[in-house]
């Protein structure tokens, strides 16, 4: 028993740490890829290639002057950043980081939390994430903070609808709900995306505006709105917020991996490397790969892409993805019922 | 309507097509323009180390010249000064005493000659105006200051110094093209008015 809470104890600080990092090293890349996109070069004064910039950016954000306002309230306005983060962190539970290693006869799973019902912890989980910027946004006494607040939390609201019936169709395909088994059952070339193309559309443009992604960030929207829901807010509990987007980001591509692009699976790797431990780490690997990928499509997508007008936001929400979504459960379910998964 | 130019539109507002109108192959598109940007050379120059090159031509801080022997050119005909549009040049002229022909080169000369930085636009009139080819605009900069004063510019700062090695390098805005100008000069004046 104590043997288990040991391992999960380092699993979890392992995740924790790794999550951390990426998100850390998500702004390093923002920067340097939106430079890149413009020609420029991005930061590379800090360290060789500007590789120290996440840090000198952490030191910055602590060594700033903190800002209460004096009409907030004080108890909600420092929950609003906790909650975000402790949200954000919490995704990572249920994403299995890879199959299992074998280390002296025992098995040892690289999923923190094997949750038969992992889709929809995380998707009640997202949701909980709506509070941390609600509760901020409201809790400042701005007007600005609490537009950008209402129009996040309707944003996310929306999406969430088609994000829970894009997952709908894959659900009826996979037949579980359960992440590791998902994971497990996209075996060398069955990677979802090629069963539920329609379903991984729509599923990425919630994934962006569930994570207040360009193009649609509406909640920070600074031509209208300053800072959005954050505008208030300065020092760390800003770092949080910011950090906790990044965070998103990263556990959003995971999610995005894991669910359509077959997770830690990798076709052919079985042929040239037989080592079951040496084949689970190098699962892991090109999981992380994939989602490094999807932070770049995040990132390739936030500066091409101008920014949505509200109204336009919720009509493709609302009137074009959900009954696109809809419409691929039912081509899903004719689908099957034709070849006869289904009676 | 006769068009001015060839360049005009016609505006349609036809209904999008479907392929339009899912928007997604335009995203596509887009993001392809970018991602060629992505892998384009950069046109940052790292400031500090590397400077940006100036054009052969560039006009900047102006110079006095001295002739061979370290005469200065300048006869305070005043031209410069009536050719400036923004009126940044003050000259006083003195005659030449005996004994100062090194010093300038003819019996005339500036006493003061005085170029106010913060009226110059650089526009190079007065170079071109020159009849003596004594004031050039040069590649080098004139340096922020905090004080208003600072920035009009004596003939301490403007006369080149007599030594050959410190002498400023005009040769770069001699183009052939200048020359030709320059030996037409009488010409192209009168061409003006």
């Amino acid at each position: 028993m104590i043997d288990y809470i040991i391992y999960k104890a380092i699993l979890v600080i392992i995740v924790f740490s790794i999550t951390l990092v990426a998100a850390m090293y998500s702004t390093y890349a923002e920067r340097k890829i939106a430079g890149f996109i413009q020609d420029r070069l991005g930061p590379n004064r800090a360290g060789p290639f500007g590789i120290l910039q996440p840090v000198a950016d952490g030191v910055k954000m602590f060594m700033k002057e903190e800002m209460i306002p004096d009409v907030s309230n004080k108890f909600l306005f420092i929950l609003g950043p906790s909650l975000a983060m402790f949200t954000a962190l919490m995704t990572g539970a249920v994403i299995p980081w890879g199959t299992s290693l074998t280390i002296a006869g025992h098995q040892y799973s690289l999923q923190v939390a094997d949750v038969n019902i992992g889709i929809l912890y995380l998707l009640g989980v997202t949701s909980v994430g709506v509070y941390g910027i609600m509760i901020g946004g409201w809790a400042s006494n701005n007007k600005f903070a609490l537009l950008g607040a209402l129009r996040a939390s309707s944003q996310m609201i929306s999406y969430e609808v088609g994000l829970g019936l894009s997952i709908i169709a894959l659900i009826m395909t996979t037949g579980t709900l359960s992440i590791g088994e998902i994971a497990a059952q996209q075996h060398g070339w069955h990677w979802n995306i090629l069963y539920q193309p329609l379903g991984f559309l729509i599923f990425i443009i919630c994934a962006f505006a569930e994570t207040n992604r360009a193009p649609f960030d509406l909640p920070e929207c600074e031509s209208e709105l300053v800072g959005g829901y954050h505008t208030e807010y300065s020092s760390m509990k800003l770092g949080f917020y910011l950090f906790a987007e990044y965070t998103n980001m990263f556990i959003s591509s995971a999610i995005l991996a894991t669910l359509y692009f077959g997770g830690y699976n990798m076709p052919f790797l079985g042929r040239f490397v037989h080592d079951p431990n040496m084949l689970a780490l190098l699962g892991t690997f090109f999981l992380f790969c994939k989602i490094c990928f999807f932070i770049f499509v995040f990132m390739w997508v936030r500066w091409t892409l101008p920014r949505f007008r509200y109204d336009q936001l919720m009509n493709l929400g609302w009137k074009g993805l959900i009954p696109l979504a809809i419409l691929n459960i039912a081509i899903t379910g004719i689908v099957m019922w034709i070849t006869g998964k289904i009676n | 309507m006769q068009p001015l130019t060839n360049r005009s539109k016609v505006v349609s507002n036809k209904e999008m097509t479907f392929w339009e109108r899912i928007y997604l192959p335009a995203i596509l598109g887009g993001m392809m323009i970018t991602l060629g940007h992505f892998f384009r050379k950069k046109v940052t120059f790292q400031y500090p180390e590397e400077k940006r090159p100036f054009a052969p031509v560039y006009r900047g801080r102006h110079v006095l010249k001295r002739d061979e022997n370290g005469a200065e050119r300048c006869v305070a005909c005043g031209l410069c000064a009536v050719a400036c549009p923004a009126e940044a040049v003050i000259i006083t002229a003195a005659e030449r005493k005996p004994g100062e022909e090194k010093l300038y080169r003819e019996e005339k000369y500036a006493a003061v000659f005085e170029l106010d930085y913060l009226r110059c636009i650089f526009c190079g009139d007065c170079e071109e105006v020159c009849p003596k080819e004594a004031i050039f605009l040069t590649d080098r900069l004139v340096p922020a200051d905090s004080l208003r004063q600072r920035f009009v510019y004596g003939k301490d700062l403007l006369v080149e110094p007599m030594e050959a090695s410190k002498r400023i390098d005009i040769s770069k805005r001699q183009t052939k093209e200048v020359l030709e100008f320059k030996k037409n000069k009488e010409l192209q004046h009168n061409r003006l008015k």
